[in-house]
């Protein structure tokens, strides 16, 4: 096990010199390599996917500002479910968590059914935005009714796509845990999508600030 | 396929349909795109040619064309809506769909692997989901022609409120809406494209291929993906924002007090200029989206064909490395007149003339390349030497309209279509002419006629310069940039020569595309048998058969040893030295 972790740790961190190209077995493409490879391709990508959805919410951010100086600005009340809502995402975090730790205990069932645990919380999220859309709805508030209760149907919405989006990563995650793809050392798959997971957690807190604190 | 064991070398996927349509090799993905951007080319070239025939004849009847098209031009006449869905359709095809699609879509999946020593893109998978995400795209985007009202008509830059306001004109309705998802679908697949880029350039080097051994187009590509990344969400926030205010009541956009013929919109607060700040944040680094590939191509074209190392290697890529940043913080010069601080004007100036610097760098160095060199003039050559000049003329005139005092006169006039006609578009057009020519040969397995090439070029050239040039000229005297017929103005009615002049020369531009087409078609099967590396070039794609394998490389992978421009290296027999050659082969080389 100490072997396998040494194993890993430096496959991770690759050995080989950025600027010396990956050395060979990079070279083989269709994002399955064999050898070792300086960063993990999928890393490469979800970061750079991450940057992208950082400057989709950048983008939505200065529409905000911009049209929050104008002078029929009027906030709405925060939905008294959007703080439940705020938890139970938090608490898939910590639940995602909570399964990583089985894999490294080699806890395979107790791993899935954390795992589960952590998609219903998400879906249960997503749920609860949707009450939220329907409290609003009831008080009489609705998309075009206010600059604000635009952009947070909007910003809410454009969340929710991409929280779904992580829910179907957990999903093919726990697919790969029933079918026993993991080792201690190879749990791509997983650690993508936690870091993917607490992106797309940490980006509603950011919004969450946004719409109603600031 | 080979006798060599290669355990990770996959075989290719016989049936037809996985083969050549629903491929993940990234070869048959690249020829996917470069053959959808040439068809989308022909129509929005098209285009260009009914909105050039109406402005040398505004308005004249034209009886044939009424039956091609009786919606827009009933008996004949063109209808000035009609007109404005023309040069939109136009400028969007050609932008995003065309000069977009074709370099960095299409090169750009070509080349990559094959230049860095990969086996293929990182994820074969996404590139060919991108691919089948683009040509929906492509397909809406077209078929709001036939959309009640007709196609989109706010222009390729969509302005709020024109683009907003469901009902303002008829091209506002379906028409706009598909010119929406249409581009949603672009932006969706180019960051797939752009993930794919970024990851398979960092982590799929072959032995050896360092970033300092990168060829210049491979930099280039990177950068391109990375711009494509970090500024295409401005635009999707905006379009999301655009469909929410055009068919859910919120105004994000749309101010209050906006009249519909006599009729109230019910909108208010929003503010228009918000989707001129999103779109030219996207915008601007679109420039360079389009550019740059251009620059890279040429980079690798001009020191192949002077038999030179590229001038300062390392200075053309932290020049493209400062123009794609620089890129990012430039977009207000396209809104100098759209009620700016002066202040503010003033930076946005600064910033953007900055940008002379690096490009001014770039185009030293290809010269000081090409100084005393031994050029062959081959057709890539030629439509490289093109770029340059292109580059240089476009590059000038941008210098008056990157200044906010100079732009005031000139903005939105015919100054405006001259300069990005050189810069963003012909020199990215010339740089695809440039690669097709240059690459073609690793494409097909075939030369292109170089005779039909060079006149090819030669024609393009001269009627590209009689085409543009002279807009120059309709700009400072003032004419309009989207005018339908400038004779209704009593001072623009004098120069309504040069504008039959133009369009003269446009006919003469867009005939001599044909003998593009024909030399593409004819060459795929006819044209002769090409070797492995006919151009004696150094990078690796030319280590691999014409056209490449599945998987390129029937052996292992090559190994790097050098950069690409080792070319008329003293003292070796060869006047090049391929990336591939190790320095003991090159001492068996030497002379003596």
């Amino acid at each position: 096990m100490e072997v396998l972790t040494k194993e890993k740790a430096k496959l991770e961190r690759g050995g080989v010199d950025f600027d010396k190209g990956s050395g060979g077995l990079g070279g083989e493409g269709g994002g399955s390599p064999e050898g070792a490879l300086p960063i993990h391709t999928g890393e490469i990508g979800l970061w750079a996917l991450l940057a992208t959805i950082t400057m989709l919410f950048a983008g939505f951010t200065s529409a905000y500002v911009v049209r929050r100086a104008s002078s029929d600005w009027q906030p709405i009340a925060v939905p008294s479910l959007l703080w439940f809502n705020t938890a139970l995402l938090l608490s898939s975090s910590v639940t995602l968590e909570v399964a990583r730790s089985f894999l490294k205990r080699w806890r395979l069932e107790a791993l899935k059914g954390w795992l589960v645990v952590t998609a219903l919380l998400g879906m249960a999220f997503i749920a609860g935005q949707l009450l939220a859309w329907r409290q609003l709805a009831a008080q009489g508030v609705y998309l075009p009714t206010s600059p604000h209760s635009s952009f947070f149907f909007v910003l809410t919405g454009v969340h929710a796509v991409h929280l779904l989006g992580g829910v179907l990563a957990l999903c093919y995650a726990l697919v790969q845990a029933w079918r026993f793809h993991y080792t201690p050392v190879h749990h791509d798959p997983l650690a993508l999508c936690a870091t993917y997971w607490h992106f797309v957690d940490g980006l509603w807190i950011y919004l969450f600030l946004m719409l109603f604190v600031w | 396929m080979a006798k060599v064991h290669e355990p990770h070398v996959a075989h290719a996927p016989q049936s037809f349909i996985r083969r050549y349509i629903f491929s993940t090799d990234h070869k048959v993905i690249g020829i996917q795109y470069y053959v959808t951007a040439m068809l989308t080319g022909v129509v929005a070239g098209i285009l260009a040619m009914l909105v050039r025939l109406n402005l040398a004849w505004p308005a004249h009847e034209w009886p044939l064309l009424g039956k091609l098209f009786p919606v827009g031009m009933e008996f004949g006449v063109m209808k000035p809506e009609f007109y404005i869905s023309l040069f939109t359709m136009h400028g969007t095809l050609m932008v995003f769909f065309v000069l977009s699609l074709a370099p960095v879509s299409g090169f750009g999946n070509f080349l990559i692997p094959l230049q860095i020593g990969a086996r293929d893109m990182a994820y074969p998978f996404l590139n060919a989901l991108s691919y089948w995400t683009v040509l929906p795209g492509v397909i809406i985007m077209l078929s709001s022609f036939f959309a009640e009202g007709g196609a989109a008509a706010a222009g390729w830059t969509s302005y709020a409120p024109l683009s907003a306001v469901q009902e303002a004109i008829p091209g506002s309705g379906m028409g706009q809406t598909l010119w929406i998802i249409g581009m949603v679908f672009f932006i969706a697949s180019f960051t797939m494209g752009g993930l794919n880029f970024v990851t398979t350039i960092i982590n799929l080097r072959t032995k050896g291929m360092s970033m300092r051994r990168l060829p210049l187009t491979v930099w280039a590509l990177f950068l391109v993906a990375i711009l494509g990344l970090l500024a295409f969400p401005a635009l999707t926030a905006a379009a999301v924002m655009l469909l929410f205010d055009r068919h859910f009541g919120t105004s994000f956009f749309l101010p209050a007090g906006m009249y519909v013929g006599d009729k109230l919109l019910a909108h208010q607060g929003g503010t228009p200029l918000l989707w001129q700040h999103l779109f030219w944040f996207l915008g601007h680094p679109e420039v360079y989206i389009l550019m740059l590939p251009a620059m890279g191509f040429t980079s690798d074209i001009i020191a192949t064909f002077s038999r030179r190392p590229i001038f300062s290697y390392p200075v053309m890529v932290l020049s493209m490395v400062a123009i794609g940043g620089l890129s990012f913080v430039v977009w207000g010069h396209h809104m100098f007149l759209s009620g700016m601080s002066p202040y503010l004007g003033m930076a946005f100036t600064v910033t953007t003339l900055v940008i002379a610097i690096p490009s001014a760098v770039k185009t030293f160095n290809w010269l000081a390349t090409l100084w005393r060199a031994k050029i062959e003039f081959t057709a890539p050559m030629l439509f490289a030497l093109g770029i340059v000049s292109l580059f240089v003329t476009g590059g000038l005139s941008g210098i008056f309209l990157g200044s906010a005092a100079a732009d005031i006169p000139l903005h939105d006039t015919y100054f405006v279509v001259a300069h990005f006609h050189f810069i963003m578009a012909g020199a990215s057009l010339f740089g695809v002419f440039a690669a097709t020519y240059y690459w073609f040969p690793k494409m097909f397995g075939r030369m292109m006629n170089s005779k039909l090439g060079k006149l090819h070029f030669w024609l393009t050239f001269v009627a590209y310069y009689s085409t543009f040039f002279p807009m120059h000229y309709l700009g400072i005297g003032g004419m309009m940039r989207r005018i339908y017929d400038p004779t209704v103005y009593q001072y623009l009615a004098p120069m309504q020569p040069v504008n039959v002049f133009i369009t003269l020369s446009a006919f003469v531009l867009g005939a001599a595309q044909l003998l593009f087409l024909f030399n593409f078609f004819w060459s795929v099967y006819k044209g002769k048998k090409a070797e492995q590396n006919p151009w004696n070039a150094n990078t690796l794609e030319w280590t691999a058969a014409s056209p490449p394998p599945h998987g390129n490389w029937e052996g292992p992978l090559p190994t790097v040893h050098r950069w690409p421009y080792d070319y008329s290296v003293p003292d070796v027999s060869d006047d090049y030295i391929p990336q591939s050659v190790s320095p003991a082969e090159v001492q068996a080389r030497k002379k003596g």
